[in-house]
């Protein structure tokens, strides 16, 4: 077999094998934390610390009814699904998680794939994300789904400018869209964070609201529309809804990581070979696992946002915020300050 | 390999595009825009052009029919009766006459062999910022004003007219949903105290079943 081909497929798998098991990890993590904020014990009967809970929830997912409602739109009802695992399982493929690694005399760069397009073809992938929200909805033949489906677009459409402009302004000063090449300038200067302080609080709010995450969480939001765009999925199909979020979340939150706190690499740190790569996977996943903390702390402490508030919050505030982020990192890279 | 791609998502582009202006269902009309698009995108990246393909995703079937699917919902268009290809079929060939009239224009003007090469320079990024920014950016500047005069004129057609009351330091009418019909609430049948000559509604069982529906 073509030894590059080889070696792309390893490096997916080995991405996959992370990023698969975000979903019943952080089912475990979501309840018992939510459970300790609100005082309560949480899933603890099944296995130590009730740890094999997501397990028996797998088990459940598979042996429940898979309901389809005779007034639904069939062919796109079942494709919905299909459609919220795709980008999900895609767009990881752009993440960097280690230093290049030299395998029989072949040097290979620790990114699935090493294109020259690599956040744009992030945020290309993610944006498809929409669809199977959308779709979900409209479909169902139900108004609580068509109306977390309106909500979704809406609410995605509106937040992707901000989340899009913030990350322009990190390749300003880089001079590159490959996030290896970010890395590579976190490494030879500070963490992007500390220069752009106002970008990374754009990003992370709009990053809240690219996952459908409370305060944002308005397609599913349960105390009015049931489960939005879910409301029908039953069995499989909505652990595949499941699965995409926690799964867009994690790809998220690596892109966060690697546009604003160095991605695999430590500071101080230059280990190569595979020591290094051990070392920067490890450093990624550790880094992801704090900001998912992040996203489960923010969810069980801040009530909703009201739908109009919402959309305020998205066009007059991000948005101009990161013009603004742009503007100010645009002149300092320009005066030769980063 | 090259080829057996080109031709996949060649045969696929042409026919989700049929499949748009033919189907009956607006949404499914919308979602065979969106293959087109991804199709058109893997063209793009299969010529040496991945941020071209990257763009079209991006912008296209990321944000832009995102909004059309919006609309299509919002409004709850349902599937059109009548068969849409036929009435506009002739039209349809004569767009597609006077596309083929201009191309042909092109090359018989130009003559064929003056036609570049795809060179990875001319299409990468920096080629292409080049011709954006500096060879073109007389042009470029124009296309974007034009885009702010739509949004303008977009932002002007959709806003409300003011309320008659409103420059006269009477309350905003904040309950009016649309503007030209106050909201009806079928449990009170008083007359609105700002407006006393739009009597509202009595109660009526046939609106709450126009309601439930």
């Amino acid at each position: 077999m073509n030894p590059d081909l080889t070696a792309t497929l390893l490096k997916y798998a080995v991405m996959f094998g992370v990023f698969i098991n975000v979903a019943p990890i952080m089912n475990w993590v979501e309840r018992r934390a939510c459970a300790y904020i609100q005082d309560r014990p949480g899933p603890n009967r099944v296995g130590p610390l009730g740890l094999f809970q997501p397990l028996a929830d797998a088990v459940k997912f598979m042996f429940k009814e898979d309901v389809t409602p005779a007034a639904a739109d069939k062919l796109l009802y079942l494709m919905a699904p299909v459609l919220a695992l795709l980008p999900a399982f895609t767009t990881f493929v752009i993440i960097p998680f280690g230093p290049d690694i030299t395998v029989g005399g072949r040097t290979i760069p620790l990114v699935v794939a090493p294109v020259d397009t690599g956040v744009l073809l992030f945020l290309a992938l993610s944006s498809l994300a929409v669809y199977s929200l959308v779709l979900a909805g409209y479909a169902s033949n139900n108004k609580f789904s068509l109306l977390g489906g309106i909500r979704a677009s809406a609410q995605l459409i509106s937040y992707e400018l901000a989340l899009t402009l913030s990350v322009l302004a990190v390749l300003l000063p880089v001079n590159s869209f490959r996030l290896s090449d970010i890395v590579a300038y976190q490494q030879a200067h500070v963490w992007n964070f500390i220069p752009q302080i106002l970008g990374f609080f754009v990003f992370l709010v709009a990053s809240f609201a690219e996952t459908n995450r409370l305060p944002f969480d308005l397609p599913e939001a349960e105390s009015e529309l049931i489960a939005g765009f879910h409301t029908e999925y039953s069995a499989m199909r909505f652990a595949a809804f499941f699965q995409a979020e926690y799964t867009n979340m994690a790809a998220l939150a690596a892109l966060g990581v690697t546009l604003f706190f160095g991605g695999w690499s430590l500071p101080g740190v230059h280990l190569t070979g595979w020591l290094g790569a051990v070392v920067g996977l490890a450093t990624l996943v550790a880094k992801i696992i704090v900001c998912m903390a992040v996203f489960v702390w923010v969810r069980w402490t801040f009530p909703r946002f009201r739908y109009d508030q919402l959309m305020r919050l998205g066009w007059k505030v991000l948005l101009p915020l990161s013009i603004l982020n742009l503007i100010l990192v645009a002149a300092m890279t320009l005066a030769g300050w980063l | 390999m090259e080829t057996l791609i080109f031709l996949i998502f060649a045969v696929l582009a042409v026919a989700s595009s049929l499949v748009v202006v033919a189907h009956k269902s607006p949404v499914y009309a919308t979602m065979s825009l969106v293959l087109t698009l991804f199709s058109v995108a893997v063209l793009f990246v299969l010529l040496g052009a991945p941020f071209l393909g990257a763009l079209q995703i991006l912008v296209y079937a990321g944000a832009i029919v995102v909004l059309f699917l919006f609309v299509i919902m919002l409004l709850n268009l349902q599937k059109s009766e009548e068969r849409r290809l036929g009435p506009q079929l002739g039209v349809a060939m004569l767009g597609a006459l006077i596309f083929v009239g201009m191309v042909g224009l092109v090359f018989w003007r130009s003559g064929a062999p003056a036609l570049q090469r795809l060179t990875p320079e001319l299409v990468s990024l920096k080629g292409l910022a080049t011709a954006l920014f500096a060879d073109y950016l007389l042009p470029f500047e124009i296309v974007g004003l034009l885009l702010l005069v739509a949004v303008v004129g977009a932002t002007v057609a959709a806003r409300k007219a003011p309320e008659p009351g409103a420059e006269s330091g009477l309350l905003p009418r904040e309950d009016y949903v649309s503007g030209d019909e106050p909201r009806t609430d079928p449990l009170r049948s008083l007359p609105d105290p700002r407006r006393p000559d739009v009597a509202e509604p009595a109660y009526k069982p046939a609106a709450f079943k126009e309601a439930a529906k």
